[in-house]
Order: C-alpha cells, then sequence, then structure tokens
C-alpha cells in the first residue's frame, strides 16, 4: 500500500492519470445518482433497484451492438425501453408502497432488483460484457486517455441539462416539482399525483438506463454489478443531501476520482470495499451531523 | 388453550419433529439441518427487524464473521493459519479425535463471541441510523465485510479455506451437525421468547412504535439497541461456525456471505411468517423451506427470478405475513384484547 503511494509521488503523471479517469467515469455516477435524488425527493421512494436499472441499459446497448446498431444510437433506444419498463415497475409495485413507510419501498425495490440482476444472468449468461463502440485512444503529453470516455462524459453532460432545462421550463416538470414541494396541495390544484409519480419513476429508469449505455460503452457489464452501482448512488446523494443538484454533481465527480485512487492505493481486490466502506464512512458523518443537531436543541 | 400451554406445545411438535424425522427419513438429515438454520436466522432477525423496528439487511455478516472466527481457531489450535491459507489446501492436517472436538466446541463458543463483539463495536454506529438508512448501512456493511475478508490473505482471500475433516464417517457427521443446528434453533427461540417477557422486550417494543418518546421516557435506547442487536449476533456468530464445519468448505461470497441468498431469505421468511410474532419467523421459515425445496428443481434457472417476484408480492400485498393477518383477524387467540370503545365497529355499537 505504501509502495503504491510512494509510486504516485515518483510519477505525478500516473497520479494526474487516474484523477482524470476518474473525472471521467464520474460524470456517469451523477446521472445515476441525480435519478435516484429525483425519485427519492419526490416520491420518497428509496430505489434499491436504481444500479439494476443501469446495468439493464447497459445490456440494452449489449443487445443493439449483436443486432449492428452502434452503442451510440442504442442511447436513445434504451432511453425509451427503460421508460416503458419503469412505467410497467410503477403500476404493478411502485404505486402500493409510495404511501406506505420507507423500508417498504426498499424491501420492495430490493426484490425488483433481485429479479432483475438473475433475469439479466439467464438471458445474458455471468460473463463480463462490452458494447464495443470502436473509438481509439489519444495522447495528451504522456497522458493516453480512450476517446469513449470524453464522448461519455459529453453525452452525460448533454443528457443531464436536457433533463434540467426540462424539469425547469415544461408543464410536467413543474408539475413534479410541485408535487415534490406538497403533494396534496398540488392535488387540490388539479395536478394528478398518480400519473407524475409514474412519470417521475419512469424518468428516472430513462436516466439510468442512458447511464447503462454509457457504462457498457467505457467500462463493462456483468448482471451482479448492479448493488455497487445502487450503493454509489445512495452514497453521492446521502453525501450531497437533497434537492442539490450542484453537491450532486461534485460528490459524482468526487466518487469517480476516490474510485480510481483507492482501486490502485490498496489494490483492485479492495476496490469494491472501498466504495462500500465509504457509504459507512458517509453513513456515519451523517450521523454525527444530526447528534450535533441533538445536542444544540437541548 | 392459555398462550403459555400452546407456546409448550409448539415446542413438543418441534421437538418431536426434529428428533423423529432424522430417525425415520435418514435421508432428510441435510435438508432439516438447513431448515433448522433458516428457522434460527429468521427468529434472531425479527428481534430486531420485527419487535425492535430496526430492519437489517446485513445480519448475514455475523453469520460469516462466526463462520471465519471458529475456521481459524480449529486450524490454529494444531497449525499455522498464514501457512495454510497460503497453501490453498494443498497441506493435509491431521486432526486426532480429540482434537477435533476441543476445536470444533472452541469455535463455536469463539465464533459466538467474535460476531457479538463485532455487533458491539459496530452496534452504536449503525444503529444510530434511523429507518432505510440502517436498512441501506447494514446492507452495505455486510458486502464491505465480505469484500475485506475476500482480500484478506490471512483467511485465504477469496479461494478460502477447507475446513477440518470430521472423524469418522460423513452420515454421522451430518447428525452430529444437525444435532448442533437444531439444538441452537431451539435454544435461540426459547432465549429470544424469555427475553420478550422481560422489562427488556417492553423496552425495545417502545422503542419500535416511538424511538424519541421512549428515550424521553428515560430508556436508554442506544444501549438497549445494541444488546438487542448483540443477541441476534451471537446466535448466528455460533450457526455460522457450525455452517461452516457442515459444508467443509468456506469462502466469502457464496458460503460465509450470501447476501442475496440467506442473508434476503430470512427477511422474507421473517416477513411470511408476520414480524413482530413469536412463532410468525418460525412458521415463515418451515413454510418458504419447503416451498422453495418442492418447487426449486422444478424451476430450471428460473428460481431466482421466483423469488424477487416472492419478496416483492409479499412486501406489497402480504405485508403483515400470516400470523399478523391472523392476529388482526382473531385477536383473542393471541392474548391481545382489544378495546371495543377504539375500534371503528365498537362506537358504532355504543352510538345505538
Amino acid at each position: 500500500m505504501l509502495d503504491n503511494i510512494s509510486i504516485l509521488f515518483q510519477a505525478p503523471i500516473f497520479a494526474v492519470d487516474l484523477l482524470v479517469q476518474g473525472l471521467l467515469i464520474g460524470g456517469i455516477f451523477v446521472l445515476a445518482a441525480y435519478g435516484l435524488a429525483l425519485v427519492w425527493g419526490v416520491m420518497n421512494v428509496k430505489n434499491l433497484a436504481q444500479g439494476d436499472m443501469v446495468i439493464l441499459g447497459g445490456y440494452v446497448a449489449y443487445q443493439c451492438t449483436l443486432w449492428g446498431i452502434h452503442p451510440i444510437l442504442a442511447l436513445p433506444i434504451a432511453f425509451v425501453v427503460l421508460f416503458v419498463l419503469g412505467w410497467g415497475v410503477y403500476a404493478a409495485i411502485i404505486r402500493r408502497v409510495v404511501d406506505r413507510d420507507m423500508f417498504t419501498s426498499l424491501l420492495a425495490t430490493f426484490g425488483l432488483s433481485l429479479l432483475i440482476q438473475q433475469a439479466l444472468n439467464l438471458r445474458f449468461g455471468p460473463e463480463v460484457k462490452i458494447a464495443e463502440a470502436g473509438f481509439g485512444t489519444f495522447d495528451i503529453g504522456e497522458l493516453s486517455i480512450p476517446a469513449i470516455r470524453f464522448v461519455g462524459l459529453g453525452l452525460a453532460a448533454i443528457l443531464a441539462i436536457c433533463i434540467v432545462l426540462f424539469m425547469r421550463n415544461s408543464r410536467m416538470g413543474q408539475a413534479i416539482r410541485a408535487t415534490s414541494q406538497d403533494p396534496r396541495a398540488a392535488r387540490v390544484l388539479g395536478i394528478n399525483t398518480d400519473q407524475v409519480y409514474a412519470f417521475t419513476y419512469a424518468l428516472n429508469a430513462a436516466i439510468c438506463g442512458a447511464a447503462g449505455v454509457l457504462v457498457a460503452m467505457i467500462w463493462n457489464i456483468q448482471p451482479f454489478y448492479g448493488l455497487v452501482h445502487s450503493i454509489r448512488a445512495f452514497i453521492i446523494v446521502t453525501a450531497a443531501g437533497l434537492g442539490n443538484l450542484p453537491g450532486v454533481i461534485v460528490a459524482g465527480f468526487g466518487l469517480g476520482v476516490w474510485e480510481n485512487y483507492s482501486g490502485f492505493i490498496f489494490g483492485a481486490e479492495f476496490a469494491v470495499a472501498a466504495v462500500v466502506g465509504l457509504l459507512v464512512v458517509v453513513l456515519m458523518v451523517r450521523l454525527f451531523q444530526m447528534y450535533r443537531l441533538r445536542q444544540v436543541v437541548r | 388453550m392459555s398462550a403459555q400451554k400452546l407456546d409448550l406445545s409448539l415446542y413438543g411438535v418441534l421437538v418431536a419433529a426434529g428428533i423423529l424425522v432424522p430417525l425415520l427419513a435418514p435421508a432428510f438429515t441435510s435438508q432439516m439441518a438447513i431448515l433448522w438454520l433458516m428457522v434460527l436466522m429468521a427468529v434472531t432477525w425479527d428481534m430486531t427487524g420485527g419487535q425492535m423496528g430496526y430492519n437489517s439487511l446485513g445480519n448475514i455478516a455475523f453469520f460469516g464473521i462466526g463462520m471465519y472466527a471458529s475456521a481459524v481457531v480449529q486450524i490454529g489450535i494444531v497449525y499455522d493459519v498464514a501457512e495454510y491459507t497460503a497453501a490453498f489446501g494443498a497441506i493435509k492436517v491431521d486432526f486426532t479425535v480429540e482434537q477435533y472436538w476441543t476445536g470444533l466446541l472452541l469455535g463455536i463458543g469463539f465464533g459466538g463471541v467474535v460476531a457479538t463483539v463485532f455487533a458491539l463495536i459496530i452496534g452504536p454506529f449503525m444503529l444510530g441510523l434511523r429507518g432505510p438508512y440502517f436498512a441501506i448501512g447494514t446492507l452495505g456493511l455486510a458486502v464491505a465485510v465480505a469484500e475485506l475478508v475476500s482480500g484478506w490473505s490471512y483467511v485465504g482471500g477469496g479461494s478460502g479455506i477447507s475446513m477440518p475433516v470430521f472423524p469418522g464417517e460423513a452420515a454421522s457427521g451430518s447428525q452430529v451437525f444437525y444435532v448442533l443446528l437444531f439444538v441452537l434453533a431451539i435454544l435461540a427461540h426459547v432465549v429470544i421468547r424469555a427475553i420478550y417477557k422481560t422489562r427488556f422486550g417492553l423496552a425495545i417494543n417502545a422503542i419500535r412504535d416511538d424511538e424519541d418518546k421512549a428515550e424521553a421516557m428515560g430508556i436508554h435506547t442506544t444501549r438497549y439497541k445494541v444488546t438487542a442487536w448483540m443477541v441476534p449476533a451471537f446466535f448466528m456468530g455460533m450457526a455460522g461456525a457450525v455452517f461452516g464445519n457442515m459444508s467443509g468448505f468456506i469462502e466469502p461470497l457464496e458460503v460465509a456471505f450470501p447476501t442475496a441468498t440467506f442473508g434476503i431469505f430470512m427477511v422474507a421468511m421473517a416477513l411470511l411468517g408476520g414480524k413482530g410474532t413469536v412463532w410468525g419467523p418460525v412458521l415463515g421459515a418451515i413454510l418458504f423451506h419447503i416451498v422453495k425445496e418442492v418447487t426449486w428443481t422444478h424451476l430450471l434457472g428460473w428460481q431466482w427470478v421466483a423469488l424477487g417476484a416472492i419478496i416483492i408480492i409479499n412486501i406489497v400485498y402480504f405485508q403483515q405475513g400470516i400470523l399478523g393477518w391472523a392476529q388482526d383477524r382473531w385477536p383473542s387467540l393471541f392474548g391481545v384484547t382489544v378495546d371495543e370503545k377504539t375500534t371503528r365497529t365498537g362506537q358504532a355499537e355504543a352510538a345505538k
């Protein structure tokens, strides 16, 4: 471990490389985390199937490459497919857990996550898959970076901007924000909150699907990787707080950088442990903040 | 029939089944051993999940920690553990019968103690989290512990440890582990049922109903919560130690910390039977295990998808579980008295 840290100091270009790669990956984490924050904030549902929807989107891209469609063109396809699927999931399951306590939604979506990952495992097998986009690498100074990572970050940024504009300006976006502020008042004022919830959940699934296409292009997918993606999204949202879009973006990039550095310093076998351990750390930090709040009240 | 007598007769049925089934149908011995393991898991999960309202998704961590602690002790009393695991099973250590039994009993005790100490250390931090945060935090904890163990070369990392071989015939070995799991499961249920009858049981129920109010009433909630989490940890640790010996080979992701199988089974079983009831988790575990064993092999790979569907249906449409539903339907059978004045039908009759 100390050897690896000293390598970083001896070869600073290596450290810069890890930083850049981490930032490029982080953009995708932001997408999934934004979707989670949306569902969490609007309908008070904690979606543990978040990561599995990401992986599902990745498999849509993989299937498209098998049919000879370029993975970038698969992005809108995955968006639409996951939107429809998300609407269906809402109608079948989520509608019945929106008003219940949060553990109900958590466990129901955990069951959904098991269902998705096992179905993917049956359909595609447990091997690690990549949706090959066919871009080369290019060099900046001594750094050599796969071009697809930049393309991925660019696509993620475009998608994020579109979603933010949609939430700001469209009627549906306004209805979603109104419902998240006060569902009862929104209902009184003639907003069909059930439809708003359905749309929000479907939109979240679609965002996850698009993020999954990017993951499949620049990284890799496997049926059981979903849980770690869910945990990443939870880390980001918990660290940033709800309704804090700049915070989500900063935390997402930070998580990408942390993952690359920790994977290098502790070794690849501790990569997942470093992410999941960070979840526990973030929850603890939030807990101590709460303790301080309670002491002030006393 | 009073509740006391009913409980005693149910214990009688369980003990009779536990003794008779392996005698009459020896082929089912290992099946039944797994059943007792599942009963233990569901009952201990229900102590925090049902009675205290802290729904843990990571109790499986105690199971794996107990398993690894016992493995280290059992091998450690005879041989150097680091050397043994570094050879990936190439070293065959001959255990004398005496060494095996001392190792096994020490290992089970040690597994329970280490898991309890782990709960004591981690408890004050994790149990400060409320509701869904606790569930996600414990899930993360279980995954993190599993990943850390699979990267730790002292205990064999991802390639695992071969456990000492049982001295004697394989059939008598499986009987020994059956008896151990059976005794542990019954013991866990008796102990936990006894705890529910004390002030401690009332305190954790108060925490479930309204934690802030309980704290305001002078209950030292953190102390109660940590103690209540240490009981499941103790039993899960011991069960893990026995199960590790039963499977003969332990490895972090599938055997010791199976978050997606046993880790979620125990929640599903407790919910199916009715969480927060004394016998619900037992009933849920028995039903779940029977259904699983009968249908699993016919589903041709779709069983895991079916498991996800079962959990969803259970939690969304039938959350109170079988005994929870029965308790709502016939409260007097469960020793629950309903004040008619407060119910809607009672008010309607009073108005007449």
